[in-house]
């Protein structure tokens, strides 16, 4: 059996009491680290989980993948994963493969950014549109992504790349190479969610100024209109401007 | 000398301004015809170099290792002044290599130059080369006048009567003007060459004498006086009467344009941008005082300098401090020198302006071929066609490993002169491998690096490049990314030769060309309309086309698609040879919504072994390269000389008798002609005269196929079986 364990949004202290048990019941537990960043290392999770873990590297579960769902054939093996395992990852894939060649497997979810978004910006997540990751090789997707949200009057969550680990100022910067017009738009920016949390409302150009801090980051682009709750939220927790209330 | 050297600077830096007094001329024959013999004597009577050195000191061959080999194989530039009807002229001669292995260059040179003297061994006649030589001025649209050389063997050695040896020259004549036909129909009237009009002068370039129809009227020196002086073996007062320089240099001067009337007529075909523009009106009228357009013809090595880069400036005017774009490079550099060359020395001056020929320093970014500009934007002139590609590799290394980065410096050095050769460097498994035209042609780079460098090396003996090619359509092949979530459908088909000539040659190109005339082009050419629409690719001699219908993202990832591409033909899957002749089309793909997820990790793999197992699907098998061979020996050595051909699977395809001489027309893969040289030498007691000349690729015969596949997958240390699609897919 293959299962997918999800590890929350910081460290090892975010997985939950079901995804501890069950790492620890494994027969063999793996960690890849490649889709997030995640901020306990191999040693301490080995240390919590009482037992050795070993790291993957994104080939081990891309074009090598056979040799873990061989051995998945007739153990318990565990992969733990940032988050939650099949969000903002390619892993579904593997599941796939895996039913394909009579494997069974489950999943143990965790917190995402995805749904920690809700929270920490008080925007409502029934006014999500699509995500979209910003990357450092240059591409319209995220614009597109932008603008076919905001028609629908939805808001957008932008992942930053992680290959280096990317800033909500490089991010606008990227943004702005792409579509000028984009500096006006109203975001938040969000850092270090699930650790200390740094929120801020504002327009775009006004944001990338500002100094985040340390990564992981990530954006959301507002839409047209807010509900009056979110923008209230927006006043007192991420330290909006004034303007914002036009659009209530 | 001294003196007479400085008056040659004085005056060449005056005509340098008058375009009308400019001749920029090359020398092209078949190899041993008399092109550096010919070269010298003109040198000589332009006082560059004292007349009775000239008969015995090849001038143009200043390079050792050629002198040694009796060819000239680095093209020098020379100017030299020339009197004709009371006027001076400059005549710049680019000196162009005249072994067909070294191709490339005797194309590159042809872009500087307007015309050129085509030397024909009256012995010999009408080579291959020589066809190949003048095919390559005609189509450059370089307009040539004929020297038929060696007369004096005709009398002295063969003895042949005043009507024999009119026979044999009209029939060299004749050949000439046939391949003029071919190439130039709409210029014939014009560009043939007439004994009467003077465009065809005969003569001997040892013996420093020549003579053409208007020289007779002057001198009183016909064929009747020739053969009184020659069996008086009166032959200097011949050379001081009807001087081989005047004669030949008169007819350059009258027969051959200046560049104004060059450039007026040659910018089109040697340029694609805009003629209507600033800089297409400047070359068009070779403007001194138009922007900057110069292209780049060779690089040469100096001492002092280091690399000097030789040039045609067709419009605007060159001097030191200037900021030049090389366009085709995306780089900017600043001229140190300008100057010209009077044999191996570079004289330097302060300006050099449009219709000459420059030498050029501190152009670091520059290769042959680059073409430099003030324009920012400037339309490269179209890329040189190479009308010979890399057939032989040879692995190179150093006797002491602590030279190895040297070698690496010196081998990136090398091609960079001469982009015919190719250096693959690999710094993990430490095989470096140069490749190029010829045995020959690796040869001399290697002899260089040795001495020039000093460098001690040893070389693999030659091996021939393989193309890898298929001879049916695949299925549809899915190919998939490591993450699975992106996948590429691919077909591969045999790409129809008259595509690949019509890119190789340079009649279309995807990026430049309008897009409606390019697919009419290779709708002509054996495509569908719905390959030609898409035909986004094309990657030496295989293409690409993308026949998918509004795939949302798809511009996104095609660049990342077009490297699998190129990646995988680059390297094809039976030996990892290059492909040749593969048809590659994108026939549907399903991309992952977000940027991230369709990475450079994710496209290339898949669709470099989509394409790879489509290929393996699609009844693979290899080509290799061909050698026409042209061999005359006396008949007596008829028997050895075609079992030597034969026996290296080689076809004879036309025998002719010619009194006790036999001529042989045959072909043989080049594989099999590695040695041929001492061979022949030995099975003939050195009685062959023969050439080789490269003419493409043709299947290995299927019972090899897997021989050769084998051994080429031994030699690069992979696994010694083919891999199967299955194997390739994940
Ligand atoms: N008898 C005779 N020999 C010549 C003449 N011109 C050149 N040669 C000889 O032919 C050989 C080849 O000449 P070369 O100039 O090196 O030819 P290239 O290969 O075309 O440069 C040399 O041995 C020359 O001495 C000529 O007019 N008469």
């Amino acid at each position: 059996m293959l299962i997918f364990i999800g590890l929350g949004l910081w460290d090892i202290k975010d997985i939950s009491l079901r995804g501890l048990e069950v790492a620890k019941r494994a027969e063999k537990v793996y960690v890849e680290f490649y889709t997030s960043l995640f901020f306990s290392s191999v040693d301490e999770i080995s240390k919590i989980l009482g037992k050795e873990v070993e790291v993957l590297k994104r080939s081990d579960l891309e074009e090598n993948c056979r040799v873990i769902l061989e051995e998945a054939k007739n153990k318990d093996v565990a992969i733990l994963v940032p988050g939650d395992p099949m969000v903002a990852t390619t892993h579904t894939a593997l599941r796939v493969e895996a039913k394909k060649i009579g494997v069974e497997s489950k999943i143990i979810h965790s917190s995402s950014i995805i749904s920690a978004i809700c929270g920490i910006t008080g925007l409502q997540s029934y006014k999500f549109g699509k995500s979209a990751t910003v990357s450092w090789t240059k591409s319209r997707a995220p614009v597109d992504v932008i603008f076919a949200n905001r028609s629908i009057n939805a808001h957008t969550l932008l992942l930053l790349d992680l290959h280096p680990a990317m800033k909500i100022s490089d991010a606008i910067e990227k943004l702005q190479e792409v579509d000028e017009n984009l500096s006006k738009m109203y975001a938040v920016g969000v850092a270090r969610v699930g650790y200390d949390n740094l929120v801020l409302c504002n327009k775009m150009e006004e944001l990338k100024k500002y100094d985040f801090g340390s990564p992981p980051h990530c954006l959301v682009v507002l839409s047209p209109k807010l509900h009056v709750v979110e923008c209230e939220y927006l006043r007192i927790f991420a330290n909006a401007p004034d303007e914002i209330e036009r659009f209530v | 000398m001294a003196t007479r050297f400085k008056k040659m600077v004085d005056k060449l830096k005056e005509f340098m301004y008058q375009p009308e007094r400019i001749r920029n001329m090359g020398i092209v024959a078949h190899i041993d015809h008399g092109k550096t013999t010919l070269s010298d004597n003109l040198l000589a009577g332009a006082g560059i170099i004292s007349e009775e050195l000239a008969g015995q000191q090849l001038y143009l061959d200043y390079d050792e290792m050629e002198k040694a080999r009796g060819i000239t194989i680095y093209a020098a530039n020379v100017s030299m002044i020339h009197e004709y009807k009371g006027q001076e002229y400059l005549i710049n001669l680019i000196d162009t290599p005249g072994h067909v292995d070294f191709g490339g260059e005797v194309t590159r040179a042809m872009r500087a130059v307007d015309g050129v003297i085509l030397v024909v061994d009256a012995v010999e006649g009408v080579m291959p080369q020589t066809e190949t030589v003048l095919r390559q001025a005609l189509k450059e649209n370089v307009k040539p006048v004929l020297f038929i050389n060696k007369i004096d063997r005709l009398i002295n050695e063969l003895e042949l009567t005043p009507q024999q040896m009119q026979e044999r020259l009209t029939k060299v004549i004749m050949d000439v003007n046939k391949l003029i036909k071919a190439m130039k129909p709409e210029k014939f009237n014009e560009w043939h060459v007439d004994v009467a009009k003077g465009s065809v002068a005969f003569g001997s370039a040892l013996y420093k004498w020549a003579i053409s129809v208007p020289s007779q009227k002057e001198t009183g020196i016909g064929f009747k006086e020739i053969y009184e002086y020659l069996k008086q073996e009166k032959e200097k007062e011949l050379a001081k009467k009807t001087p081989l320089h005047r004669v030949v240099l008169d007819m350059v001067v009258r027969h051959l344009p200046n560049p104004i009337q060059a450039q007026k007529e040659r910018i089109k075909v040697i340029w694609r941008g805009d003629l209507e523009s600033k800089i297409g009106k400047a070359m068009i009228a070779c403007d001194p005082k138009g922007p900057i357009a110069l292209m780049i013809t060779k690089i040469v090595v100096d001492p002092l300098a280091g690399e000097v880069a030789v040039g045609r400036l067709y419009s605007g005017t060159l001097r030191p401090g200037q900021e030049l774009y090389i366009v085709d490079r995306k780089a900017k550099n600043r001229v140190q020198t300008v100057g010209v060359f009077i044999g191996p020395h570079r004289l330097e001056v302060d300006e050099i302006p449009a219709g000459n020929v420059a030498a050029v320093v501190g152009l670091r970014d520059v290769i042959s071929g680059s073409s430099c500009s003030d324009v920012e934007d400037f339309t490269p002139f179209e890329s040189i066609r190479h009308y010979s590609e890399p057939v032989v590799t040879m692995a190179i290394e150093t006797k002491n490993p602590k030279d190895l980065p040297k070698l690496v410096e010196v081998l990136k050095k090398l091609a960079k002169e001469d982009p015919t050769m190719q250096v693959v460097l690999n710094e993990e498994t430490g095989e470096h491998l140069i490749s190029g035209m010829g045995e020959l042609h690796l040869e001399v780079k290697v002899e260089r690096v040795k001495r020039d460098y000093k460098l001690e090396v040893i070389t693999s003996p030659p091996i021939v490049v393989f193309r890898e090619t298929v001879t049916k359509t695949s299925p549809v092949v899915e190919g998939k990314s490591p993450n699975k979530h992106n996948r590429f459908y691919i077909v591969v088909e045999p790409l129809p030769f008259e595509v690949i000539r019509l890119f190789k040659e340079g009649e279309i190109d995807l990026k430049k060309m309008d897009k409606s005339f390019v697919r009419r082009k290779l709708v002509e050419a054996g495509l569908t309309g719905d390959e030609a629409g898409g035909a986004v690719e094309y990657c030496e001699g295989n293409l690409f086309c993308d026949v998918t219908k509004g795939i949302q993202y798809l511009n996104e990832a095609m660049e990342l698609i077009l490297e699998g591409f190129r990646e995988a033909v680059r390297t094809g899957p039976l030996a990892k040879e290059p492909c040749m002749g593969v048809k590659v089309k994108l026939v549907d793909c399903k991309l992952h919504e977000d940027g991230v997820h369709r990475g450079p990790a994710q496209v290339i793999p898949a669709v470099r072994s989509a394409i790879h197992a489509a290929i393996l699907q699609a009844n693979p098998t290899l080509l290799e390269p061909y050698q026409k061979i042209y061999l005359m020996v006396p008949q007596d050595y008829m028997g050895s000389a075609t079992r030597e051909i034969q026996g290296r699977r080689g076809q004879i395809l036309e025998v002719n008798v010619e009194g006790d001489m036999v001529t042989i027309h045959a072909k043989a893969p080049v594989k099999e002609t590695f040695g041929f040289a001492g061979a022949i030498r030995s099975a003939t007691s050195g009685r062959a005269i023969w050439s080789t000349e490269f003419v493409g690729f043709e299947e290995v015969p299927q019972s090899l196929v897997e021989e050769f596949v084998m051994e080429v997958r031994k030699r690069k240390g992979l696994k010694l079986e083919i891999p199967r699609p299955e194997d390739l897919l994940i």
